[in-house]
């Protein structure tokens, strides 16, 4: 599926393997086979549930350049706090991936919370995207985006 | 659109005011809706993605029409923004509107088409339908007499608005389990049922002055009604936003999702145990850098300056006019007000046997008129579906109550056994199971002919038209539920529920009463209470006196 980074559509160098043999490069797998993929000299990457408290990875964070986290349904609302946490309680440096049922408006607070790609539907108009990002320019709480400070409890974001 | 000086914003009213950034925020914000509308049109959107949108904008689809849920923040409007409200209600609804328990009011008969022009419209008054339903922090509520009433150790609109700030368009939080509602309160008297509330804030000052915050969590009405458990004592006014977070980082990462009916906080509240969410808290606090969520005193005070005293008269104490009528509205309509000479007023939205919280255009256009000449050109909205003065010279009270009085406003009920709260029910809501408002009228009518007789006193009747509890029938000292029995409209009733200081849920007297039935069965539990009432005893110290068993025996005792 395609992946959009900073509103654009990217190649996407991940493979993700659920189960059977890894392949070569670099892959996103399921928490389960971290120790079994880690050893191998490729980037690695991992994909977790909504309901994995993103504590349980902090052993890994240091060996992960990807933590892929799911929507289920476009109003489950827990991955927000999960990259949220992996950048400001863990300070995950890597890249944090959106999957599953994400749409436009979602992408300016997923991408306030931290996360770097998402991976959108076959046939999405990157257009759309941007123009839900820009949307609101201005924002009233701290976040882990970068943002210009503004008075009070204002920045501008976009 | 009408312009100025139509919208001309009183001087002295004191509401929030947008500056650019704000409006900014607003316009883009109504752009952004306009967009979702558009994609929904145009197939870009399914409705199961366009639903939480919408709801984020306060669209509802009711059983006869669209919804629109109109923010009037923590219950504070102005005369200009009521009487744009008054133009919306007559240009694309049917000329009135219906002020609601969250301190909002709302139109029951949008058309989607017209959505994006009712906000612009609301946008030139700086109001908006922002986080009004969705599941997401919404509209914080407060007390009415905020900045009125003597007994304030500090001024919750303060923190009510930089609650509605910190939370418009939350990144992490507007995608929660289920809705959100925060409540802040500046006095001991509760005057707003905190404790119904997932988070209830109580301000309150250390020895040396400086103000805080006593937090209950966990409260909520609905199918499981739970009263809010103390989770602070005393937390700075610096760590505020801070405990905030982490309460609702929290609920978002453990918050049920499967289950609607567990998915509010007061469950997960009540299954971890008060010590266990409270740990979490504390778990995620020690984690979250302190610097970027300090709630600066720089910010407080510049927030604190929009709702300054406005400037008061030295008016002296007089001798109001001794008409039995104005005396009784008196009595009943305004409390006491920190400044001498002055009085807050409550416009009852109450009349017998009417609608509880509907307003015409032509009423709130009066009130405007009069919140101008006599108030500055401020109101507010209670969580009673009550409109507010807050503040009146004494010595004008008169030619208010005779402008009140013109305007069809000047019931004398306020916390009595007419001013009944009812959720908008079977007439108008697509989850209800019985009618609320008929129900109301009926047992007003009979109420008031009691009240005539034998002098009631203070009564709190709510009603809801199915286990959501939007007319809060749990907290009711009579509170009646509307349920479905084999298809037909029945009603539950349960005694003994408070809202305030007292809180307490209802107990149920015994088996359901059928649509034609409910008004006389509380006017037999009334005739109870006076046949068993003390000298000076409300309803609700006599049944906590008494206990259940007299008004059952008076219910159901076979004839
Ligand atoms: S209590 Fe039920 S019927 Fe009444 S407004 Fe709420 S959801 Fe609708």
């Amino acid at each position: 599926m395609p992946l959009l980074e900073d509103g654009r559509l990217v190649a996407d160098h991940w493979a993700s393997v659920a189960d059977g043999p890894l392949p070569e490069g670099a892959v996103i797998v399921p928490p389960a086979r971290l120790a079994e993929a880690a050893p191998r000299n490729a980037p690695l990457g991992v994909s977790i549930g909504n309901d994995v408290q993103v504590d349980t990875l902090a052993p890994w964070l240091p060996r992960l350049a990807l933590v892929q986290v799911t929507l289920p349904k476009s109003k489950d609302g827990r991955a927000f706090s999960q990259i949220r946490a992996l950048r400001e309680y863990h300070g995950f440096r890597g890249e944090i991936r959106v999957a599953g049922h994400v749409i436009p408006d979602h992408y300016a607070m997923l991408l306030r919370c931290g996360a770097s790609t998402v991976v959108v539907p076959e046939g999405s108009d990157p257009a759309v995207w941007r123009a839900a990002r820009r949307v609101v320019s201005i924002a009233y709480q701290h976040a882990q985006s970068a943002e210009q400070p503004l008075a009070l409890l204002r920045r501008r974001v976009a | 659109m009408p312009e100025a000086p139509f919208l001309r914003v009183p001087e002295h009213a004191r509401t929030y005011r947008y500056d650019a950034v704000d409006r900014e925020f607003l316009a883009q914000r109504i752009a952004e809706f306009r967009g979702q509308v558009r994609r929904r049109l145009a197939g870009e959107l399914t409705e199961d993605e366009f639903k939480p949108l919408r709801l984020m904008n306060g669209l509802y689809l009711q059983l006869h029409a669209y919804m629109l849920r109109v923010a009037i923040p923590y219950g504070v409007l102005n005369s200009a923004q009521l009487r744009q409200l008054a133009y919306i209600a007559r240009r694309w609804d049917r000329g009135w509107g219906h002020f609601t328990t969250r301190q909002n009011i709302q139109f029951n008969w949008t058309r989607l088409v017209d959505v994006p022009e009712m906000l612009e419209a609301l946008a030139a008054v700086d109001m908006h339908a922002i986080q009004t339903s969705g599941n997401c922090i919404r509209n914080t509520t407060t007390d009415e007499f905020a900045g009125a009433s003597p007994d304030e150790v500090a001024d919750p609109r303060v923190y009510a608005e930089i609650l509605r700030q910190w939370s418009s368009l939350h990144p992490e939080f507007t995608w929660l389990p289920r809705k959100f509602k925060i409540a802040v309160r500046g006095a001991e008297d509760d005057r707003i049922a905190s404790r119904t509330h997932d988070v209830a804030v109580q301000l309150k000052r250390d020895p040396a002055g400086a103000v805080g915050f006593t937090i209950h969590v966990g409260g909520g009405m609905g199918r499981t009604p739970i009263l809010g458990v103390p989770l602070f004592d005393f937390v700075p006014e610096a760590e505020f936003l801070r405990v905030m977070e982490a309460i609702l980082r929290v609920y978002n990462a453990l918050g049920q999702r499967e289950n609607i009916y567990r998915a509010r906080i007061k469950i997960l509240v009540r299954d971890l145990g008060r010590d266990g969410f409270l740990a979490l808290v504390q778990d995620e606090l020690a984690r979250m850098p302190v610097e970027p969520y300090r709630l600066a005193p720089e910010v407080v005070q510049a927030i604190r300056a929009h709702f300054a005293p406005p400037p008061f008269a030295a008016a002296e104490a007089v001798a109001l006019p001794a008409d039995p009528a104005f005396a009784a509205w008196v009595r009943h309509n305004t409390r006491p007000h920190r400044q001498p000479g002055y009085a807050s007023a409550v416009i009852s939205l109450k009349p017998v046997g009417g609608i509880p919280g509907d307003a015409t255009a032509e009423q709130m256009e009066a009130l405007a008129e009069l919140a101008d000449r006599h108030g500055f050109g401020e109101l507010r909205v209670s969580h009673t579906q009550n409109l507010v003065l807050p503040h009146v010279r004494r010595d004008e009270l008169h030619a208010l109550w005779q402008g009140l009085r013109a305007a069809g406003l000047a019931t004398a009920n306020f916390g009595q056994g007419t001013d009944i709260i009812a959720c908008p029910g079977l007439d108008y809501c697509a989850l209800a199971n019985a009618r609320s408002i008929p129900i109301s009228q009926q047992i007003s009518e009979r109420v008031d002919a009691l009240d005539r007789a034998h002098a009631l006193g203070e009564l709190q009747i709510k009603i809801s038209g199915c286990i959501n509890a939007c007319g809060h029938h749990h907290v009711g000292h009579i509170g009646i539920l509307g349920v479905d029995k084999h298809g037909a409209e029945a009603y539950q009733i349960t005694l003994g529920g408070a809202p305030g200081n007292d809180a307490a849920i209802g107990e149920l007297i015994g088996p359901s009463f059928g649509y034609d039935a409910v008004a006389g069965a509380v006017e037999t539990i009334l005739r109870t209470h006076i046949a068993h009432r003390q000298p000076g005893e409300r309803f609700l110290d006599t049944y906590r006196r008494i206990g259940q068993a007299p008004f059952k025996e008076a219910l159901y005792a076979v004839a």
